[in-house]
């Protein structure tokens, strides 16, 4: 009988993930068996999932998905014709004609490695793209532990870091115990709107080499949670860095295609690092990450990703394709990237209805950013930075901070908590982001209908300024 | 980390010099062939029955399921008539259980609840009434080795122990599970198979593998494939199972039962009995103390939807505190519509439904077809030797090889995998080597999938024969190659 002395260490070793969703489903639960609440259902702001939120998805994509499911549709002229085609297309690629059939080799489908790969071509203004340097899997995380994988080992100080964005994506600190890995943390700098500084990763490498051997540089671009989109002399910098120091970069690039509304620009750190000549562009290793799950497309729920594989050494690119080697990534979610690379051209039949979707989105996303900036920063005891993403800084009255220290909580998501139960709104606390000192901040996704947003504006804006009241 | 089976051959095709790493490189490699160089072959198209893959194979997928997916990714189908009553009404609960209502967000971690509800109650059905709680079930995304067997092995293997955790695996079985192990530093204990007697596993041979055991690893699981795989003709009987719970009962081990052929089982003996309700039947104390989990999926059986990627475990009598961290592992959620598959996969049409007459007329008729004429003709041949089917989707049987077959493929091939290329550079079918399975040293076996519709079958058998019969005069009658080269 395994007890818990029994239990592998490692696994005891991976940090408990803060269960503010598991008490909206609660909440939502009561609601539905008819429990009062101060609200009608529960909003979840907390991850990146636009479609909980109520955003819709986009009508191409789903017409092509449901056509490749059930091939009848083919024949179904309410279709427009360039799903039609594009279906069939897509199950000419599959094995057997359909979506049901393992991919043909275990990086995922061939043509679909070539949309991928002519896509990043085109963004990087011609820097060549190898499909075979393209290996899907179901969702940026998972590929992101495939290549963590190979660059874990050793205990104590010999332990694999990873220097490691403050604040980081809520997911990656559970995902870098899982596979045995420190994090190293690098603070971006909050004053001039979470910018990342030379400086500080040479601070945070030195320190890090105390304690265990750092390898890789993981970095978020656009960043996650904040929203800040690196420019070229910070990746230049970043490039630079890594290459000198012998990091691997880990580029988590999946909001690639959620910069609007400012004057930044998305630039791949793999076009930056080809223009900086050979001494660069032949030796430093990266890997770059997108995903169906971000963006306009916001398809959570499909789990699709895909890296690019940049100078990696063969046979460790060999073990790498091969460690997926008996799960192949699934279907369906190829189908949806080579959408996502490949979206109707001028002329096509669904190009209007689809160029209008995103432009609603496009102009929902700024809309959103550009209010809750200025509304959250004209809430007294908040702060935010102008971004595509919302993580603004809170200040947080000195008895919540006691009542959580009593309950074991930390206090962001002691306020998380309560705010949930008081107004129904989920949000994410700081402390998954990295955050676990008293610079409380909460994260809120943008992508959300606009009424939506409001809403959940006005509920924080009443119980932050309650909280404040009631503890005076 | 060693890749098996890596063989490494030099075609010239042309411009480009290729290096065809393994088997399945090759069929890639031969379909490029047939299709640009205009190069001859007596065949127009390979046949891939390598995978446990029905659709690859050319079996049609189930309508009701691709309708209710269709409809849920794309709910504006659902106006009008187009699809049947049962199939709207499906798809419309399914999507009222996902946030939002739309396929595209996150679901719960452990799995959509009123999927694995679903999936609860159809436990319950299969055995009888024995109690399921929804909390022990996990849906994840297919392969079980990729995630839930591996989650499930990462809390009982500690990499860095000495001596090294060990798991006890069939002898054959399939190739994942040692690379799995490997990858997660646990050792690999085999135990064969008994293959004179259908392949039965034989409570002996276990404690033969425990003993060799001794002083190399420390077993803490066994690993069980019912209804087999590639072996499925031995779909263990209720007896035999009791035989290993009481063995594992007393070995202290941790039992990992995959039964995901469970709807696979064709022979007229047989009857599929789960693990957990043979396991309840003992009653206590051993009910309530043997630790299993046991395993499902949707890529296998009869609805073939591997491309899906979705399954389930159901984990019995663990310690809540060790379920904790169970649940910290099975963090990455299942892709929706692999859920929505699984749904329909334990709750199909039933009799009355719109939907019922066009589920029931699928692959169980051509399946027993299939083993019947498999049986017939592979029997026929006395080189071959094949146990009766009676579950699973695959046929393994024993290929005698001629001594000179044997000596030529000794030159960096093993036997059989040297006639499985064989079999594909000249008959266009690729079937497995029984060397990637394991096999007892000197036996040789060919595996192939026999969830293909009937004609396809037919065509196989077809293939087979004419290169057996071939293969076996080239290197009976010829007494050398050089022979063979001037004919």
């Amino acid at each position: 009988m395994s007890s818990m002395k029994e239990v592998n260490p490692m696994v005891l070793g991976i940090r408990d993930p803060v269960s503010l969703q598991s008490l909206a489903a609660r909440i939502t639960e009561q609601i539905a068996q008819g429990e009062q609440k101060p609200f009608q259902r529960v909003i979840d702001v907390s991850s990146g999932d636009p479609h909980r939120a109520g955003m819709p998805p986009l009508s191409f994509a789903r017409q092509v998905l449901a056509v490749c499911l059930y091939p009848k549709l083919l024949k179904e002229s309410s279709f427009p014709v360039d799903v039609r085609q594009r279906a069939e297309k897509l199950l000419g690629a599959c094995n057997g004609g359909s979506v049901g059939s393992y991919s043909a080799s275990s990086c995922g489908i061939p043509q679909i490695q070539k949309s991928v790969a002519e896509f990043i071509t085109k963004r990087d203004g011609g820097v060549a793209s190898d499909p075979e340097d393209i290996i899907f899997s179901s969702g940026s995380q998972r590929t992101l532990k495939l290549v963590l994988h190979l660059l874990s080992s050793g205990q104590g100080p010999t332990q694999t870091g990873v220097l490691t964005p403050l604040p980081c994506p809520h997911t990656l600190p559970i995902l870098l115990d899982e596979v045995g890995v420190k994090l190293v943390p690098y603070r971006l700098l909050e004053e001039r709107g979470w910018t990342l500084e030379l400086e500080e990763l040479h601070r945070a490498l030195k320190a890090a080499r105390r304690h265990c051997e750092p390898r890789a540089i993981y970095i978020s671009n656009p960043g996650n949670p904040t929203g800040h989109v690196q420019d070229l002399k910070t990746i230049e910098e970043v490039i630079r860095f890594a290459a000198s120091e012998r990091l691997v970069l880990l580029v988590e690039e999946v909001y690639q295609d959620s910069v609007f509304g400012q004057d930044k620009k998305f630039l791949s750190y793999k076009k930056v690092l080809f223009e900086m000549g050979a001494s660069y562009s032949e030796r430093v290793e990266m890997v770059s990450f997108h995903s169906i799950s971000a963006g306009t497309m916001g398809e959570c729920g499909l789990r699709g990703g895909y890296m690019e594989v940049i100078n990696m050494d063969l046979l460790v690119k060999n073990f790498l394709t091969s460690m997926q080697g008996p799960c192949s990534p699934p279907v369906l979610p190829q189908l949806a990237l080579e959408i996502m690379v490949n979206p109707p051209s001028p002329g096509d039949a669904s190009y209007e209805v689809f160029t209008q979707e995103i432009l609603q989105k496009v102009e929902t996303l700024t809309q959103n950013a550009q209010r809750a900036c200025e509304f959250l920063n004209g809430v007294p005891g908040m702060s935010c930075q102008q971004a595509m993403g919302l993580y603004p800084c809170l200040h947080l009255p000195a008895e919540i901070i006691q009542e959580a220290k009593r309950s074991g909580l930390r206090a962001d998501v002691l306020y998380c908590k309560k705010f949930l139960e008081e107004e129904g709104v989920c949000l994410g606390p700081g402390s998954e982001n990295g955050h676990d000192d008293e610079n409380y901040h909460i994260r809120l996704c943008i992508s959300a209908p606009a009424a939506v947003l409001e809403d959940v504006l006005k509920r924080l804006q009443s119980f932050h300024l309650r909280i404040q009241d009631r503890h005076h | 980390y060693s890749c098996k089976n890596t063989i490494h051959l030099q075609y010239v095709n042309g411009k480009k010099k290729k290096t065809i790493k393994n088997i399945h490189c090759l069929s890639v490699f031969i379909f490029l062939c047939l299709n640009s160089q205009g190069v001859r072959k007596s065949y127009r198209e390979v046949i891939d029955v390598s995978w446990g893959d029905p659709h690859r194979a050319g079996v049609k997928p189930l309508s009701f399921v691709r309708q209710v997916l269709a409809a849920c990714l794309y709910p504006q189908l659902m106006d009008g008539d187009k699809l049947m009553v049962d199939v709207k009404q499906r798809a419309q609960r399914l999507l009222e259980t996902c946030a939002g209502g739309s396929v595209g967000s996150y679901s719960d971690t452990a799995g959509i609840p009123q999927i694995i509800q679903s999936v609860s109650e159809y436990i319950l059905r299969r055995d009888g009434g024995v109690p399921c709680h929804p909390e022990n079930i996990y849906i994840t995304p297919g392969s079980q080795w990729a995630l839930t067997v591996t989650n499930i092995l990462k809390v009982l293997v500690n990499s860095e122990a000495s001596p090294r955790t060990g798991v006890l695996i069939p002898v054959p079985c399939h190739s994942t599970t040692i690379v799995s192990l490997t990858a997660l530093g646990a050792v690999a204990v085999p135990y064969y198979l008994s293959e004179e007697r259908g392949w039965a596993l034989e409570v002996e041979m276990l404690q033969q593998a425990l003993d060799s055991a001794k002083g190399v690893c420390n077993p803490v699981a066994l690993y069980i494939i019912n209804p087999g795989n590639p072996a499925g003709n031995y779909v263990q009987s209720r007896k035999c199972i009791q035989e290993v719970i009481h063995f594992a009962a007393e070995k202290k081990l941790f039992l990992l039962a995959d039964e995901v052929y469970q709807d696979c089982v064709y022979g007229k003996e047989s009857e599929f009995v789960s693990y957990k309700r043979a396991l309840a039947e003992i009653g206590a104390p051993l009910s309530d103390t043997v630790e299993l989990a046991s395993f499902h999926t949707a890529s296998k059986g009869l609805m073939g939807e591997c491309g899906l990627r979705a399954g389930y475990v159901e984990l019995v009598n663990l310690d809540p505190a060790v379920m904790k961290y169970i649940d910290n592992l099975f963090s990455n959620s299942c892709p929706v519509l692999g859920q929505v598959a699984l749904d329909v996969m334990v709750n199909p049409p039933q009799p009355g439904d719109p939907s019922y007459p066009l589920y029931l007329k699928h692959i169980r008729a051509s399946l027993a077809e299939n083993v019947r004429r498999v049986e017939e003709v592979i029997n026929s041949f006395p080189s071959f030797s094949c146990q009766s089917l009676e579950g699973g989707a695959f046929a393994f049987p024993r290929v005698f090889l001629p001594p000179k077959a044997i000596e030529k493929a000794k030159a960096g091939l093993q036997p059989d995998t040297f006639y499985c290329m064989r079999l594909l550079e000249e008959a266009g079918l690729l079937f497995s080597p029984g060397t990637e399975y394991g096999q007892m040293e000197g036996t040789y076996h060919i595996r192939f999938c026999i969830m293909t519709p009937t004609d396809t079958m037919e065509e196989i058998l077809k293939r087979l024969s004419t290169f057996h019969k071939q293969f076996m005069r080239e290197f009976i009658l010829f007494a050398s190659a050089t022979e063979r080269e001037t004919k």
